[in-house]
């Protein structure tokens, strides 16, 4: 993560009420989540990027200047962007090929120079049979794949999406998720993502960017950000941390998979994967327990050592506790969610080594799944 | 021409030119006007919509008593009449298509402004995210989107132009061929009691006007099924 | 019990509208060239007999058609005697209520172009166009085509005519330089002292003969017969004169 950032961005100004006051990078590959409570500022912020809204600031994509503090601006439709809206938004008089043409550059096809070819997208978001179809006959999920599609074919060189799964039900959005794995695989783009669901960001995510009321609390990849305990991703009654593992093992017969993370080896259930191949691991907080000592045979698989790295006190009469994994303690780090009392009791303080019994792990789908 | 007379035949051509003149002309004036209406966000913007609106509510002598001076040589209808060797632009087809585009312009402005504004901002900004320009998406965009709008208007002015008597009998001055239209030459027949001619060009106007709001309907109706 | 009450008001006033109108107004159909006249008269009239004249001005040919058609007018004053005498014929009008009340003189009438010698002017043609009344619609009009043929211009000056569909109208042409000059009445350029006036001689056009007529709806009006009564006496037709008009 040492490649200088491909995008800079650093908005400040009131819009009625509401004061914004963000500023944050983003690395030139991958997508950066832009996560946090509603009215906190993310369409905002995703709104100045595109310049459709225009406040105060700075914002540089991969050393071009779209619009920095001396007055300079460019207008929205002279940015290399793409945009996905939360409802998809097609042009209702064009048909589906026609709206996914309507940005793409007059003469060149795109895959002259390695952009973005429109027979890849196509197959990539799974959308060849809707290609004469008009708008109006497509399901939610076709429509918002279209969307998606069209903005790639106007060759952005920066990707902007707001909650664009939102508006889908569970089964649509679930339907729609590994073309965005496969997309985020493919893409030689950085793309900002919002979303207030942390199982997209989990899934689709490597840096993450944290707002509240306004401003960014926090920034950095998502691991990072999850097992931080100032900020109140950590202190959620559902908080978890998610990382990556490379498959070890498969045990067929018990239909588990072992997986190597730093600092150790986790057992999970799934269904029998390649070597060497990289699965997102959850852990949730309430389901990591602790121990002094290495305990005695027990239900549960997982038992790694650690060492504890730090505890806040939530408002309950209950603690969160960071551990790190491995002796040393310089592994992936997971949340630990106990009782006041038993951090108490046990005699738990930072820096001692501990063993961390996880309860449950769970596996992201593989390649060859759905969700 | 058609077997018809002269009287008859004359009067249905000038209306049908001045109406199609008039519509083409309004389509042309009143489409800016809408589009900046519809999403100006100027302080007098609901003045300039009222102004537009007035001739729906004059009376005709009204608007055809101030034609007459702003037509004449006191006006600038004088001073542009004055190019061609003219006094007035009154008692001219020209004078007439202008007053036409002004009574019916509140016609033609009112469902175009709907229909942009219905339009609304979010495929604009779509566009805009599309590289886009803004006079582009005004083309390929907000203009088919609205189009229905645009049908209706000009529906709305061909048939208002056509069935206009008022203003046409206040600046016209009833010239055989060139501003006696159906209108002014209906109420000649019916001043002369030559029922048989007055009833033909009536009947006729009350069926065409019947075919224009029909077809306009069933338009209406495919065009939103179609999916504009 | 409220909504019948209110039905019953409803119907009684409703009724009362129908019923024949109060015998102290009279409403009167007035040919647009003698407005001016009509409405001295009528302020004189309700000075002298306490009743009063409802005045409606427009074009004869207009009111007309729509006396033919039940409209609520008890008098007519025309501005010819070919409608009251049709009206009386069609049975629309009392018979032998038909008078003439005034003779109209006809005159040319300019803004822009000098037409003191009017038949000089109308012969020259040195101008654009010429406003009439309707001839369909206006006795003045019928008269001012009967002028220009007899002075031998119809046909010289016919592309330039512009007709207005009243003598009112035709007027506004004139009055707004439209047309640079015109014929009108004479009553309608009383106390007019812009532009050049020619009056026609009366030999060069049938006489305009301008008759009143009692309509049906009138014949028990004792305003209306007043009215008629006050027309032919001495006062009014002092007015009368007073405006320009001849007197039979």
């Amino acid at each position: 993560m040492n490649a200088p950032p491909a995008i800079r961005a650093e908005f400040r100004g009131t819009i009625g009420k509401f004061a914004l006051d963000a500023g944050f990078t983003a690395p030139a590959k991958g997508v950066t989540a832009l996560f946090g409570p509603s009215g906190c500022g993310k369409t905002t912020v995703l709104r100045c990027l595109a310049g459709l809204l225009r406040i105060n600031g700075v914002c540089e994509i991969d050393g071009e200047v779209w619009q920095d503090e001396n007055g300079s601006f460019l207008p929205t439709y002279k940015r290399p962007l793409g945009y996905v809206f939360q409802e998809a938004s097609l042009f209702q008089h064009l048909s589906v090929r026609r709206n996914l043409l309507f940005g793409a550059p007059r003469h060149d096809s795109g895959g002259a120079k390695g952009g973005i070819v429109f027979d890849e997208v196509v197959e990539l978001l799974g959308i060849t049979r809707l290609l004469d179809r008009s708008p109006r006959n497509l399901s939610g999920g076709e429509r918002q794949r279209v969307a998606i599609g069209r903005a790639l074919l106007s060759q952005p060189k920066l990707l902007l999406m707001d909650e664009p799964l939102s508006a889908l039900d569970r089964a649509t959005k679930n339907e729609i998720l590994p073309f965005l794995e496969r997309l985020r695989d493919h893409l030689n783009l950085p793309v900002v993502y919002i979303t207030h669901d942390i199982a997209e960001v989990e899934r689709l995510a490597d840096q993450m960017v944290l707002m509240d009321k306004g401003r960014v609390i926090g920034a950095g990849p998502l691991e990072e950000l999850q097992s931080d305990p100032s900020l109140p991703l950590a202190a959620a009654r559902d908080a978890a941390v998610s990382f990556e593992g490379i498959v070890q093992a498969s045990d067929e017969a018990y239909g588990l998979v072992t997986l190597k993370v730093r600092g150790g080896v986790l057992t999970a259930p799934a269904p029998p994967g390649p070597v060497g191949e990289r699965r997102r691991i959850r852990v949730i907080a309430s389901d990591v327990s602790l121990t002094r000592e290495a305990p005695g045979p027990s239900s549960i698989l997982n038992v790694l050592p650690a060492r504890i790295v730090s505890m806040k006190p939530l408002d309950t009469n209950e603690v969160v506790v960071v551990v790190a994994l491995g002796k040393d303690g310089s592994g992936a780090r997971l949340l630990s969610r106990m009782m006041r009392k038993s951090w108490g009791e046990l005699g738990l303080a930072e820096g001692m080594s501990v063993y961390v019994q996880v309860k449950a792990v769970a596996l992201a789908p593989g390649r060859g799944e759905l969700g | 021409m058609f077997g018809m007379p002269d009287e008859i035949w004359v009067p249905i051509r000038l209306t049908i030119e001045l109406a199609t003149i008039t519509t083409l002309s309004l389509l042309v004036v009143a489409t800016p006007l809408a589009w900046w209406l519809a999403r100006s966000k100027a302080w007098f913007k609901e003045a300039a919509a009222t102004l537009v609106s007035l001739p729906m509510v004059l009376p005709p002598t009204v608007l055809g008593f101030y034609l007459l001076i702003v037509l004449g040589p006191d006006g600038p209808g004088g001073a542009i009449a004055s190019l061609w060797g003219g006094r007035t632009l009154a008692f001219t087809f020209t004078g007439l298509v202008i007053g036409s585009i002004i009574s019916s312009l509140p016609f033609v402005v009112q469902p175009i402004r709907n229909a942009f504004a219905a339009v609304g901002d979010r495929p604009l900004e779509v566009a805009a995210t599309l590289r886009t320009s803004p006079s582009r998406a005004f083309w390929t965009v907000a203009l088919p989107l609205a189009s229905p709008g645009l049908l209706t208007g000009a529906v709305l002015g061909f048939a208002h132009t056509v069935g206009e008597f008022g203003v046409i009998l206040m600046i016209g001055g009833n010239i055989p061929g060139r501003t006696r239209v159906m209108s002014t030459a209906i109420f000649d027949f019916a001043e002369t009691m030559r029922w048989r001619e007055a009833n033909l060009l009536a009947g006729g106007m009350v069926v065409f006007a019947f075919a224009v709001i029909l077809s306009m309907i069933l338009l209406e109706k495919r065009f939103t099924r179609a999916g504009a | 019990m409220k909504l019948t009450v209110l039905a019953a008001a409803l119907v009684g006033f409703l009724t009362s509208l129908a019923a024949p109108v109060r015998a102290d107004v009279t409403h009167v159909a007035v040919a647009a060239n003698f407005t001016e006249p009509a409405r001295e008269i009528a302020a004189l009239f309700k000075q002298k007999t306490g009743h009063e004249a409802v005045l409606i001005f427009g074009a004869s040919g207009a009111f007309f058609t729509q006396i033919t058609h039940s409209a609520p007018f008890e008098v007519f004053l025309s501005a010819d005697e070919d409608r009251p005498k049709a009206a009386v014929e069609q049975g629309f009008a009392v018979p032998d209520s038909r008078f003439t009340y005034a003779i109209g003189k006809l005159v040319l009438w300019s803004r822009v172009v000098d037409v003191t010698n009017g038949e000089a002017a109308l012969k020259a043609g040195n101008f654009l166009k010429l406003s009439i009344a309707n001839p369909v619609a206006a006795p003045y009009g019928t008269a001012a085509v009967e002028t220009m043929k007899a002075l031998g211009v119809w046909d010289a000056l016919q592309p330039k005519i512009v007709q207005g569909n009243s003598i009112a109208q035709a007027f506004q042409f004139i009055d707004t330089r439209n047309a640079e000059l015109g014929f009108v009445a004479l009553a309608q350029l009383h106390g007019v002292t812009a532009g050049t006036q020619w009056e026609v001689p009366s030999n060069l056009h049938a006489p305009i003969r301008q008759d009143a007529v009692l309509l049906k709806t009138g014949a028990n009006s004792e305003a209306s017969k007043a009215f008629l009564a006050f027309l032919k006496g001495p006062e009014a037709r002092a007015i009368i004169e007073q405006f320009g008009y001849s007197l039979p």
